[in-house]
C-alpha cells in the first residue's frame, strides 16, 4: 500500500504520461529554482509542440533552453525571454509563439488556476498592448482587465526538502514561482534535494502541502548561476 | 551640467524616508541603494520574492539560491523575508510598497509610461514593470531628458507602446526634477548649472515653470 507516499523511482517514471501538445507549467526565476532534471527528462523523451508556462526560458544549453534545441516548445507564456541566442532566432523566424505576460499576472494566473478561480481582474496591463482585446471593468475608479487562469497538464517544480508525502519546502529565493506552479498541474511533479520521513518537517513551515503533489523524486542539481555578482 | 548616473541616483535617494519599503528597477534605480542617507532605514523589495535585500555576497557567501530580480547573486539583511512570486506581487499590486523607482524610454504629461517595447527591435518582455507601475502609488521615473539626437522623452503623448497608463507622478531626468499633475509637467528643480531655457527647449510636453526653480543640492 503506497498510501500517501508520492516517491517515484526514476526520472522516467516522474514524467510518465507527458505527451506532445501538452501544457507544462514550470517553476523557477531565471536559472534559480528550476526543475533542471525534469526538464532534461522532457528533452530525453522528445515530446514536442509543448506550451510552456514559465517566467523565463532558460539560457542556451541549460534549463528550458535545452527544449529549444529540438524545437520541442511551440508556445511559451513568459514575462521575460531572449537571454538565449537560440530563443531569439526561433522568435524572429516565428518558430515559437511568445505570449508575453506581466510577471505578477503570470504568478496570479498560476495561483488562480490551482485555486479553482477561472479568471481575475487586475489593473496591470490596462492601456497597454497586453490589455488589447480583453474585457475591461472599472472598480473603485480604476480600469482593470480580465485575465484568465492557467492549468497545466503537468507542473514541474524544484523544491529543497520534501517528505515522502509530498510536503515541500523551498530554499531562499529558489521559491519564486514554484509554489504556484505546484498547485496548477493536473499532474504535479516535484524534484528535491532531500526526501525525509513524514514528521521530520515542521508542519507550519511547509510551503507546498502534499495534497498538491503527485510525484516526488530526489535529484542532484547543478544550480548554475546566471549573473555572478560578488563584493571583494 | 547634466547629472551623471550617480548624481541621478543620489537625487532620487533624497526622496527616501525612514521606514520605506522600496522597489528599485534595473539601471540607475539600482544605484539608489548606494546613496541611502545616514540615519534612515529602508527595506529593499526584489520582485522575485525578497524583502530586505542586502549587499552582493563575498565569494564565501555566494549562493545560487539567493538572487535578486536582476538575477544577480545577493545576500539578505537582518530582518529580511523571502516568499513566493504571488506573495511578492500581492505586495506590489496591493499598494504596500512605499516607493518604486524605475527607468523609462518615454513619459508623457498624462503620467503614461513607455519602458518595455520598441517596435521593430527585439522584444524581451516587461518582466514585473507593468505590475509595478499599476500597483504603486508613488513612483519615480528616472531617464535622460532627451535622446542622443536631442529628441525629448517628456512628451505630450507617448509614442511607444505603454507599460502603464496614468501612473507616473514624478520624473527625475539628468536635467531636472519634475512632477506630473493635471496633464502637465511641473518643473520643480534643475540640475546645477542647467538653465530653465534648456529644460523648456528639451521638454516636448506641456511644462509649467514656476517663478523660482531652485538648483538641486547634493551632500559632499
Amino acid at each position: 500500500m503506497a498510501g500517501f507516499d508520492k516517491r517515484v523511482a526514476s526520472y522516467e517514471e516522474a514524467m510518465e504520461g507527458i505527451e506532445s501538445g501538452m501544457t507544462v507549467i514550470a517553476g523557477g526565476f531565471g536559472l534559480c529554482g528550476i526543475p533542471e532534471n525534469l526538464i532534461a527528462e522532457i528533452k530525453r523523451r522528445g515530446v514536442n509542440d509543448l506550451t510552456v508556462v514559465s517566467n523565463n526560458c532558460g539560457v542556451d544549453g541549460f534549463g528550458l533552453g535545452i527544449l529549444l534545441e529540438d524545437r520541442q516548445i511551440s508556445t511559451i507564456l513568459a514575462s521575460y525571454v531572449g537571454e538565449n541566442a537560440l530563443f531569439e532566432k526561433q522568435m524572429l523566424n516565428d518558430e515559437i509563439e511568445v505570449v508575453l505576460t506581466p510577471q505578477g499576472t503570470l504568478a496570479e494566473k498560476m495561483r488562480a488556476g490551482g485555486a479553482g478561480i477561472p479568471a481575475f481582474y487586475t489593473a496591470t496591463g490596462y492601456g497597454t498592448p497586453i490589455g488589447e482585446g480583453k474585457e475591461v471593468r472599472e472598480f473603485n475608479g480604476r480600469h482593470c482587465i480580465l485575465e484568465e487562469a492557467i492549468v497545466g497538464d503537468f507542473a514541474i517544480v524544484k523544491g529543497w526538502k520534501a517528505d515522502r508525502y509530498g510536503n515541500v519546502m523551498y530554499r531562499h529565493t529558489a521559491q519564486n514561482f514554484n509554489p504556484m506552479a505546484a498547485t496548477a498541474g493536473k499532474i504535479t511533479v516535484v524534484e528535491v534535494e532531500e526526501i525525509v520521513e513524514p514528521g521530520e518537517l515542521e508542519p507550519s513551515q511547509i510551503h507546498t502541502p502534499g495534497i498538491y503533489v503527485d510525484r516526488i523524486i530526489q535529484g542532484t542539481f547543478e544550480k548554475r548561476i546566471e549573473k555572478r555578482t560578488v563584493r571583494s | 551640467m547634466a547629472l551623471t548616473r550617480e548624481q541621478m541616483a543620489q537625487r532620487v535617494a533624497q526622496e527616501l524616508q525612514d521606514g520605506f519599503y522600496v522597489n528599485l528597477g534595473i539601471g540607475i534605480p539600482t544605484l539608489v541603494a548606494n546613496y541611502i542617507p545616514d540615519g534612515i532605514d529602508v527595506m529593499l523589495q526584489s520582485e522575485n520574492g525578497l524583502l530586505g535585500m542586502g549587499r552582493y555576497p563575498t565569494e564565501d557567501e555566494l549562493d545560487a539560491d539567493m538572487i535578486n530580480a536582476g538575477k544577480e547573486t545577493v545576500t539578505v539583511r537582518p530582518g529580511a523575508a523571502i516568499f513566493s512570486s504571488a506573495e511578492s506581487f500581492a505586495m506590489i499590486r496591493g499598494g504596500h510598497v512605499d516607493l518604486t523607482v524605475l527607468g523609462a524610454f518615454e513619459v508623457d504629461q498624462q503620467g503614461n509610461i513607455a519602458s518595455w517595447m520598441i517596435p521593430g527591435k527585439l522584444i524581451k518582455g516587461m518582466g514585473g514593470a507593468m505590475d509595478l507601475v499599476a500597483g504603486a502609488e508613488n513612483i519615480i521615473c528616472t531617464m535622460t531628458h532627451a535622446s542622443k539626437h536631442g529628441e525629448s522623452k517628456l512628451l505630450e503623448k507617448c509614442e511607444l507602446p505603454l507599460t502603464g497608463a496614468g501612473c507616473i507622478n514624478r520624473v527625475l531626468t539628468d536635467l531636472a526634477y519634475l512632477e506630473i499633475k493635471d496633464g502637465a509637467f511641473i518643473l520643480k528643480e534643475r540640475a546645477p548649472g542647467v538653465s530653465v531655457e534648456e529644460i523648456v527647449e528639451k521638454t516636448a510636453g506641456k511644462l509649467i515653470v514656476p517663478d523660482h526653480v531652485p538648483e538641486m543640492t547634493f551632500d559632499a
